[in-house]
């Protein structure tokens, strides 16, 4: 064993650039707490101190993250960043043009990532070539989740196209059941907003309003169908709905109160908890349309001083990408391997979908970032689009109305 | 030694905080009117754009709703508490047996925090949960209340827990004024046979003014500040209907990466308390003065 350890400290140690024996630290910013969250965090924290290092824990619960973005801002400006934290999409380009991001592009091309992480999601661990971020898993966001009895009892297959979909919810309703699960908060309304906008717009139509930010897109006729149906489904949610957590909808959905749910795969985790198995008592499939969502969580990894430091950054970085972390940290966590070449024997269906799906999206061009989970803006663009979506979705605003102001509060946030 | 110290003793003491004061309040204000000027996004920066942030501050749609929301929550909470806890000082000045126990009762809101206070509400208002459930669970099928999930009355939820929770105390204010108010002009009174409600409209009220003040100020600098209430008991929702300036100013800063948009809302509702409170302090210079 302590052959081992030294030969794996070493290893490291000579990858990050004439450092000769330090042992690897890591000081690490996360906001993963919850039950098989922190769990999952566990399984990496336990790896790390296998391989001989020195692992310091930074948790800060609270606010989706924001807290923990306080806490990182605050270390930062006292020139003391963490090692690696817990940040995605846009947001690692944004901390790179401030200038703290570390280059952690030896472990990568050692490591051989580019080959085995899809295109579209290796670019955002990118910063102007150098990578300097490591992804962890792979959240597709545009899932429907359905109550298998429910839709059986009604004679309902499960929909393929939105007029299907609706069809649907106007028979459950007339049976008594609520058709949707949903919960009144911003970020729920923009996360079945983007699905209902992935099917209507289509993978390109999605690429050049959610990432082009291209305003005929945003303003056209599509758009304004994609608030039609919005206002559709705003008829199918119960009137009790605001302000309600997504895992109080996806009980409603499990105890068969409401038929389905537009929500990401972390629901996937709330029906596996209760013991429900996919395919039997509640079913998944991606939401009517071409594509793949997704939202990708990653470690980007700060510049810090010290050899000690550095050859824990490498060790991580190495690590988090490794296959069997990439295994046991989604098995846990209910997402996906971010890596294409990891055995998906222990996944369950639901997890097999998502990867055939995302293999095929990948080579299709239709592997998307999802708008809503902050995977293809920046905060203050996708918090415009938010605030119109969910201002649109809790009051009678027309559809005209809508698009005009998106294109309004787009050019305002620039 | 000893000379130099009785002179200089209470400067002494008092400087540590001056000095606190000046870096952490003033300083700090500064700072805010400096940033609200910058592009600055998730880190500060120090480069002067002239008043872009003020623009983009009065075209988005959210903060005119958290203005307006301002304005009706800050008229309606300050004027109702003050009705509500002058009308409670009066009813407890009669001279009642157990009125030790009720002014508790009442006071007891205040030792609340608002976060629980919010929290208690919610679930108080939820239409699946609270009243409206129970009202329907007596017979009454036909009976709504769903301000909290409804956008165009979810501010008035705020309105509510927030009278609850400041009557009390607003009360014990008047109640300590109307004690103040000398007994002698109302015995006088009512020698000459003058009605109660009389006493209280002509002598006692009027008497009262500073406390009315003291009150208003308190009450208002409440009201503007409002935020862990909001958070806890609507969230700012549906969508953003019940959005103050203060959770507006928490959105751009924590949650968007904007900070120069959050210092330029910080710095509109500073101003909206210097109107409030400048006025207040110059009426009470000059009457010290005087």
């Amino acid at each position: 064993m302590k052959n081992y350890v030294f030969g794996a400290v070493s290893a490291v140690a000579l990858m990050s650039a004439n450092v000769v024996v330090a042992e690897p630290k890591a000081e690490v910013l996360h906001w993963w707490t919850s039950g098989g969250e922190a769990r999952s965090v566990a399984v990496l924290q336990q790896e790390f101190a296998d391989n001989g290092g020195t692992w310091t824990d930074m948790p800060v619960a609270g606010g989706g993250g924001d807290a923990a973005m306080s806490a990182l801002r605050a270390r930062v400006l006292a020139g003391n960043a963490p090692t690696a934290v817990q940040l995605k999409g846009p947001a690692i380009q944004e901390w790179y043009e401030e200038g703290v991001l570390a280059d952690i592009s030896a472990v990568a091309e050692a490591e051989g990532w580019a080959d085995v992480l899809p295109a579209s999601i290796a670019g955002h661990m990118q910063c102007e070539g150098s990578w300097c971020a490591a992804p962890v898993n792979v959240h597709r966001v545009d899932w429907i989740w359905a109550n298998a009895d429910v839709l059986e009892a009604n004679g309902i297959a499960m929909p393929t196209t939105w007029d299907e979909f609706n069809a649907a919810a106007e028979k459950l309703q007339g049976a008594g059941i609520i058709p949707l699960a949903h919960g009144g908060q911003a970020w729920q309304d923009a996360t079945v907003f983007e699905a209902v906008a992935l099917g209507i717009l289509g993978a390109d139509g999605f690429r050049k309003a959610f990432v082009e930010l291209d305003e005929a897109t945003l303003t056209s006729d599509a758009m304004k169908s994609v608030f039609d149906q919005m206002r559709t489904l705003r008829g199918f949610v119960d009137p009790n709905f605001p302000g309600r957590d997504w895992n109080l909808a996806t009980a409603m959905v499990m105890n068969g109160e409401a038929a389905f749910q537009i929500m990401g795969d972390w629901a996937k985790g709330e029906f596996l908890a209760a013991g429900k198995a996919p395919g039997e008592d509640f079913l998944c499939a991606s939401v009517p349309g071409e594509g793949f969502l997704y939202n990708v969580d990653s470690f980007a990894m700060f510049d810090v001083d010290g050899e000690d430091n550095q050859a824990g950054q490498a060790l991580l970085a190495k690590l988090i990408v490794g296959q069997s972390f990439q295994k046991v940290f989604n098995l846990n966590k209910g997402s996906i391997p971010a890596r294409v070449d990891v055995a998906l024997d222990e996944f369950d269906s639901c997890a097999h979908l998502s990867a055939e799906d995302m293999a095929a999206s990948s080579e299709g061009g239709s592997l998307l970032p999802s708008y809503a989970h902050g995977m293809a803006l920046r905060g203050a663009q996708s918090g415009a689009i938010t605030d119109v979506v969910t201002s649109h979705f809790n009051s009678d605003m027309s559809s005209d109305e809508a698009v005009q102001q998106l294109a309004t509060a787009i050019a305002n946030s620039l | 030694m000893t000379k130099w110290l009785e002179d200089h003793l209470p400067k002494v003491v008092l400087a540590p905080s001056f000095i606190a004061v000046l870096i952490f309040v003033y300083g700090f204000i500064g700072w805010t009117a400096w940033v609200s000027l910058t592009r600055s996004k998730l880190l500060p920066k120090y480069d002067i754009h002239g008043f872009i942030q003020y623009e983009r501050l009065f075209a988005a749609p959210r903060w005119d709703v958290a203005m307006n929301n301002l304005f009706i929550f800050g008229a309606l909470f300050i004027v109702i508490s003050m009705i509500l806890g002058l009308l409670l000082a009066i009813l407890l000045d009669q001279n009642i047996r157990t009125e030790g126990a009720i002014r508790t009762i009442y006071l007891y809101p205040m030792a609340l925090s608002m976060i629980v206070t919010g929290t208690a509400w919610k679930w108080i208002l939820n239409p699946g949960l609270g009243i409206e459930a129970t009202v329907k669970g007596w017979g009454f099928e036909s009976f709504t209340f769903d301000w909290l999930v409804n956008p165009n009355m979810a501010i008035y939820t705020i309105v509510i827990a927030a009278i609850w929770q400041s009557s009390g105390f607003v009360m014990a204010l008047f109640l300590a004024g109307l004690r103040s108010v000398d007994t002698e002009i109302i015995r006088a009174a009512q020698v000459d046979g003058i009605p109660t409600w009389r006493v209280y409209t002509a002598i006692i009220i009027p008497s009262m003014a500073p406390i009315f003040l003291s009150a208003f100020i308190v009450l208002s600098h409440l009201a503007i500040k409002s935020f862990d209430l909001v958070i806890a008991l609507t969230g700012g929702g549906p969508g953003f209907a019940s959005d103050l300036p203060a959770t507006y100013m928490y959105a751009m800063a924590f949650s968007r990466g904007d900070i120069g948009q959050a210092a330029s809302s910080a710095m509109i509702m500073m101003a909206v308390v210097f109107t409030i409170v400048v006025p207040y302090l110059y009426s009470e210079l000059r009457a010290k003065n005087d």
